[in-house]
Parts: C-alpha cells; structure tokens; sequence
C-alpha cells in the first residue's frame, strides 16, 4: 500500500447494534469526506446481539480520530476505537481455485502448501481450493505462484483485526457499559427480531 | 362531554390490549408524546394514517401546507420557536424527497423533528413502484436517525425511539417511513411506553469534573477571557445557567447567530455577533485574547474564517453536548463535555466573581469605531432610499425586541441579525448552517404556531420569498396572523455584494424581477403595501402590526448597499474589512 505524507493504515474497530441501514450510516462518513475504505470487515461479537466492524483505511491520526467521533455519534454504535498497524493483529484469509489436473501434473503440491502455509479446502475432479490466512503479502505470494498454472479464481476477505494489548476489547466494551449505564433499560422488543418483523 | 375524563385508548390498552390499526397506533403516539400540530401534505401513500387523522382532529391540529418543503420549515419554526418537536407528514415518492431541504436545514441547525412519511406496500419495496423511492437512503445523510416500519407492531416502540432520539442529547432530525400496509395492518396495541434509553446511544456524555476544574483555572487565571456561545445554549435551556457563568465571569461574551438572544441583547456584556458580518470587536478581539470559552457553538467557517489563523495565541476552553464537536475545527485544551444547563453551573461555582474593566473596554472602543463606520451610516442614512437596517431598526423600536424574527436567508437576514435586539431566547429563528433560502415564510407560520402569543415577523428578501411563496395559501387558510417583511432591492443581494467586492462588479445573474406582492398577497386575500419613501416606514410598521391577522409589507430598499463589516471569504477574523 503506497503511503501518503502523514497517512499511514489505521484499524478502526466499531461496535454497533445489529440494525438495518447502519452499514449505509457508517459509509457514508467515509464517502462524504472521500475517503477510500481500505478493507471491511462485519460479523457479529463475543457479545450477544453486538456486531463489530472493522474498517481500514490509510489517513493521517487526526482525521481518523474526527472520523470515529462522527461514527460514535450515530445511535445505534456503542463503541468505537482506532488502532494502527503496530498495535494490532490482523489476518485475512485468501481462497483459491486452479485445476486439479494441472496443479496435480506440474506443481508439487506438497511443497507448495508447505511453503506457504496453505491448507487444500477442497480437492475435486475439476478443481482444488487452497486456502491461506496471513497479511496482504503473504496472500498475494500464492497468488504470484499459481497465476501460471491457470489461477481460476481467487478471492481474499476483507482484514480481520485483534488488539495487542492484553485487555482486549471484550474488558474496554464491558467496562464502557459499565461506566455508562443507562437508567431504566427498556428493550424494544421488535427492533432486534429481523426477519420475524419484516415481512416482505 | 367533559373531554379530560375521557380515557385514551392508549390509557385503554395499558389495561387490557385493543386492537387498532398502525395508523391509529401511531396517533395515539403522537398524542402521547404531547403532540398537538402537525404540518403535512396528504398523498397516495399516507392515506391511512390521514384517514385516521380524521377522526383525531379535535386532538390534533393538522396545517395543509402548500409543498412539503414548506411543512418541514414549518416544523422548524414551531421547533424553535417552542423547544417541542416539530411533526411533519408526507407521503412517498416526491413527497418524501420534498423534505430532503428542510432535513439538511433541521440536521445542521440541531433542530428536533420528526417527519413521517408514507411508504408504498412492503412487498412493492425495491420494484419501483408509482412514488416508491429509497427514502431511508435518501434521507440519511441528513438525520439523526432514521427508520422503515414495514409492520404494525414495530410502531409504538419506533415512535417512542423517534421522539427520544429528536429531543435528547443534540437534538435532531428523525424521519419515520411507514409502509401503507403498516399503516392499514390491524395489531394488538398495548399502551404506549415512551422512550428513555437506548442500549447504543449516549445523548449526554458523563460531566467529567476535572475538566471543570482545569477550566476554572484558566478562566481564573486569564487575563483577556471572552466567550463565544451558539444555540447549545438555547437547546439546553441553560439561559439563566449562562447569565450566571457570565455575570460572575464578567467576561465579554459574543454570539454566533443562532446563539442570538440567550442573553439579551443589550445585557452589558454582550459585547456582539460573531463570524463574517459579525461585530467588529468580537472578531478583531478574538485574535487578541488569552482563554477563549466556547459554549455550545461548534467554530463554523462562518465563525472562524481561515481557521490556521485563529485565536492561536489563545488557550481554548470548549463545552458541548457532543464530543464529536470537540477539536472538530479548533485545538481545545480543556474540553467540557455535557449539557452546558449541567457544566455551567459547576464551572460558575469554581471561578472566581471578577470584572474585566480594561478589557470590555476595548470591545467598547470597536464598537464605537464600527459605529462611525458602518452602524450610523446603515441606521441614519443621508439619502433618499431605505436601508435594511434602519427598516429592522424601526421595527424593534415598535416591537420593543419583543417579537419573533424569522428571517430568511441573504443580505437581510445579517442586517437583521446585527440590528434586531434580542430580549428574548429563541426569538431569532433563521436557516444558519445550511442557509436555505425559502425558510423564512413557511418557518414564520410554523413559528407562530410555536408561540401563538408572540408577533411573529418574517424578514425576507425578493428573492428567498419567491422561493417558496406558495405557502400565503397557508397562511390564507388557517389565518397565521404572521407579519411578512419583504426587503426588496431588486437583487441577490449577498450574491452581488460577492460580485461587487470580489468579481469586478460582473453581476452574473442576480438582477432580479419580482412581481405585484401586493398584489399577490391580496390575489390570497391578504392585506399589504409598498412603500419606498422613509416617512411612510413607521407609519406603515404600526399598522401592520396593528393589522388583525397575516399582513404583507414590501419596502424598497436602497439597490447596491453592502452589508458591513466583513470578513472576506480565506481570511483571518482579525482582517475583518469596515468598508
């Protein structure tokens, strides 16, 4: 990734309630300022009915900062926090498909998953996927390696991020909940049921 | 029939569940949350919920606006005028996008509202179906939150989420979309519990008493404090908190224009309006002190100027509601986050009572130079012609300061935030952040149904006010006794101000013709005069004020007057120009 001056990759780690739309609110905090979402990353959390998104993007400290303020700010987000590339560990996972006829001729399979960390996913007739999980590098060296041998497709997930820090998120999320509790929780019995409400 | 007897049927439900339509859900909400007026435009896809309205319309007041834009200003007005949230109704399709404008005005100005509009069937979302259009990804950027009912039962628990989300913290826009068969869909209603938490949502963050402390050291310690203050003030129903903070500090405080009117006008320390047609002093002075203390004002560019150049010499002390706001645009070195109706009264108990006598002294002595300059020449002029200022003048010495100004946007609208004094909080209603020409009529019927006791005066220019005119059919109809001022100079004004000052005179397109509003106004049955002579402008200000009911009073004013002092657009505060 080619740095700017100033801007170096931020992991931006985001805590939400699991609600229809957020996706768009988040982005558009991105776009209005346009700025180039790196990765993206949505699932749920360790905590029930919580997702967690992680976003990378290259910027400089202090938009960052004001970046995750005006995603704070949105209703349905609880959390949100920034980190760089130092201070996290991060993953993403790559799969690929090649014939299993030629990579069986003319590579050395063995080899080739040793080297590279990689593990086969699926071995057909037709075609093998090959699985590795590692930074951009590493999951573009297989790529490099198998391009000759009639890559048939690849596909990478987006970054998947863990804080160094031995606290982790988990504390910092429950702690936060902690410090600031609401009075009178009230749940709203359907904003959270989904498919069961929406009935289209 | 003794009325207040009556049971409501969410008071019913609350016993025993009833059964009723989402529709019918819905206005018992709005009842429940104390909703009484209701500005809004029927259409295809609301028909249900205005059939239900039907029969609700001893309970709530519906205005039949003339365009949707027009009800959402309207809903602004009322807003603002009253501290409730404003309700507005559209259908879908151009009804909904009708409401984009007046979403943008009530987001970037912290206004609370909540907009329903009506939504086609939820098993025609996404066909493109007649008025269907993607009204929750339309709208936003532009609220606080937004959400799609696409079933009756999520209804009550939305609404309550609605209004809790409007009102609190920095309050805001929400715009409710309600699929028509959830507004025809019969549920089991089982009362109505108002909101007041939401798991993800923090409206005021936690006071953080240190910071009050390391503030009241440095507002101790300052030699040449001064303190900005913006609407948060209002909003937060601090005013007396802040005369408080204020007299005990006895520090100079300026205002941005939607901070107008949080201590009156001619309180001894308020020493003016801040940003590029503010008062000399406050800006000049901003880059002379040595603690700037900024309350529930968020350093707009208007304020600012270049901001690489402003108040650096200062130590910042910033308080607001939302941290987003803090080191937004200016370095803060003590942030004070919360409700300033919170903070305030912490901050005030930890300085010191002092007086800055030397240094007030020079915001007086700008004054005075502004006074020569730009004030004497604007409120007495030598020639023939009107100016907007001695026309605002007037006015305020009629209406003692004690009237509702709701102006709209331009030349006019800085002329009469400068020159109308303010006795009186959220009595300056004016389309600050994003500037929407057109505001001011439909914002004057709704802020006249915010304070019905009030005169209510609508200051606008010829050309904002063809903006969006249609709404004399409103003010015709449910006969909004609102006084409309149009200045007309038969220009853009601000737009030809820029190109008289900054593009060599070429003015490209602002040349402006206007019809008979007189005419016009009387075509709606409305009473009305222009007059472009001085010794008619009193005159004819009382009588329209006099006037029972809505009155329309054009008053030719002088053609190329700028409006002064001005910070130039890219330049510092402290540039700011006289002339």
């Amino acid at each position: 990734m080619e740095h700017q001056e100033g801007k170096q990759e931020f992991n931006i780690t985001v805590y939400t309630e699991n609600q229809i739309g957020l996706l768009n609110r988040i982005a558009i905090i991105f776009t209005r300022r346009k700025i180039n979402i790196d990765s993206l990353n949505t699932s749920p959390s360790e905590v029930d009915s919580i997702h967690r998104f992680n976003i990378v993007i290259t910027e400089t400290e202090d938009v960052v900062r004001k970046l995750c303020r005006q995603i704070e700010k949105q209703v349905e987000v609880l959390k949100v926090y920034y980190h760089t590339n130092e201070d996290v560990i991060w993953q993403e996972m790559a799969l690929y498909k090649v014939s299993t006829d030629v990579i069986a001729e003319r590579v050395s399979v063995e080899r080739l998953l040793r080297e590279n960390g990689a593990r086969a996913v699926v071995i057909r007739k037709d075609y093998t996927v090959f699985e590795t999980t590692g930074h951009r590098e590493e999951t573009d060296n297989l790529i490099n390696i198998l391009q000759p041998y009639g890559l048939i497709e690849f596909v990478r997930s987006a970054r998947v991020a863990i804080i160094k820090d031995s606290e982790g998120f988990n504390s910092k999320l429950r702690e936060f909940e902690r410090l600031e509790p609401g009075e009178d929780v009230i749940e709203n019995e359907f904003l959270n049921d989904g498919d069961k409400v929406f009935t289209m | 029939m003794e009325v207040a007897q009556q049971e409501t049927l969410t008071q019913a439900a609350e016993k025993q569940a009833v059964e009723v339509s989402g529709s019918v859900a819905l206005l018992e909400a709005l009842i429940t949350e104390g909703v009484d007026t209701i500005f809004g435009y029927p259409g295809g896809a609301i028909m249900p919920i205005y059939d239900a309205l039907y029969d609700y319309s001893d309970k709530l007041q519906h205005i039949l606006v003339r365009h949707e834009q027009g009800g959402i200003h309207a809903g602004q007005g009322y807003a603002r005028t009253s501290g409730k949230v404003g309700v507005v109704f559209a259908t879908s399709g151009p009804g909904a996008t009708n409401l984009v404008t007046g979403l943008a005005d009530a987001q970037i100005d912290s206004t609370p509202l909540v907009c329903i509009t009506g939504q086609v069937f939820a098993h025609l979302l996404g066909t493109d179906a007649f008025q269907e259009t993607d009204v929750i990804n339309i709208t936003t950027p532009v609220t606080k939150w937004n959400y799609q009912v696409t079933d009756a039962n999520e209804l009550p628990e939305v609404i309550a989420k609605a209004f809790y989300i409007a009102r609190s913290g920095r309050p805001g826009p929400v715009l409710i979309d309600i699929t028509k068969n959830a507004q025809i869909q019969k549920f089991q209603l089982r009362g109505y519990t108002p909101c007041n938490h939401i798991r993800s949502y923090r409206p005021k963050p936690i006071v953080r008493q240190q910071y009050i402390q390391q503030a009241a050291e440095l507002i101790n310690s300052a030699k040449k404090p001064f303190i900005l203050f913006g609407q948060g003030v209002i909003l937060g129903g601090a005013e007396k908190e802040f005369q408080a903070f204020v007299e005990k500090s006895g520090i100079p405080a300026a205002w941005t224009v939607l901070g107008a009117g949080a201590i009156p006008t001619d309180h001894p320390l308020n020493v003016g309006m801040l940003g590029m047609h503010g008062n000399y002093g406050p800006n000049v002075l901003t880059n002379s002190c040595d603690v700037l203390i900024a309350i529930g004002m968020r350093f707009d560019d208007r304020v600012t100027g270049r901001l690489d150049k402003y108040a650096k010499q200062a130590k910042v002390v910033h308080l607001d509601i939302d941290p987003a706001e803090i080191d937004k645009n200016v370095k803060t070195t003590v942030p004070v986050w919360g409700d300033c109706r919170e903070t305030l009264p912490l901050l005030t108990a930890a300085i010191q009572q002092k007086t800055h006598p030397e240094w007030l002294q020079q915001f007086h002595d700008h004054t005075k130079q502004e006074t020569e300059l730009v004030i004497e020449k604007e409120l007495n002029p030598t020639t023939d012609e009107m100016t907007m200022g001695e026309v605002i003048q007037q006015l305020n010495e009629i209406t003692r300061g004690e009237a509702v100004i709701v102006t709209d946007v331009g030349q006019h609208q800085m002329v009469a935030c400068r020159y109308a004094k303010f006795n009186n909080t959220r009595s300056n209603v004016t389309s600050g952040g994003l500037g929407t020409m057109g505001f001011a009529l439909p914002a004057a019927i709704g802020a006249k149904f915010g304070t019905p006791n009030k005169t209510v005066v609508a200051i606008i220019g010829d050309g904002g006010f063809q903006m969006t005119l249609q709404e004399l059919g409103t003010v015709m109809q449910d006969n909004v006794d609102i006084k409309i001022v149009i200045l007309n100079n038969k220009f853009l004004g601000m737009v030809r101000q820029w190109q008289e000052l900054f593009n060599e005179k070429r003015y490209s397109f602002v040349d402006m013709q206007s019809p008979n509003f007189v005419a016009l106004a009387a075509a709606y049955g409305i009473s009305g005069k222009s007059i472009s002579d001085r010794k008619d402008l009193p005159g004819t200000l009382q009588e329209m004020l006099n006037h029972k009911g809505a009155y329309l009073l054009e008053v030719m004013v002088t053609k190329e007057n700028n409006v002064f002092p001005m910070v130039p657009q890219g330049c510092s505060v402290a540039e700011i120009r006289l002339k």
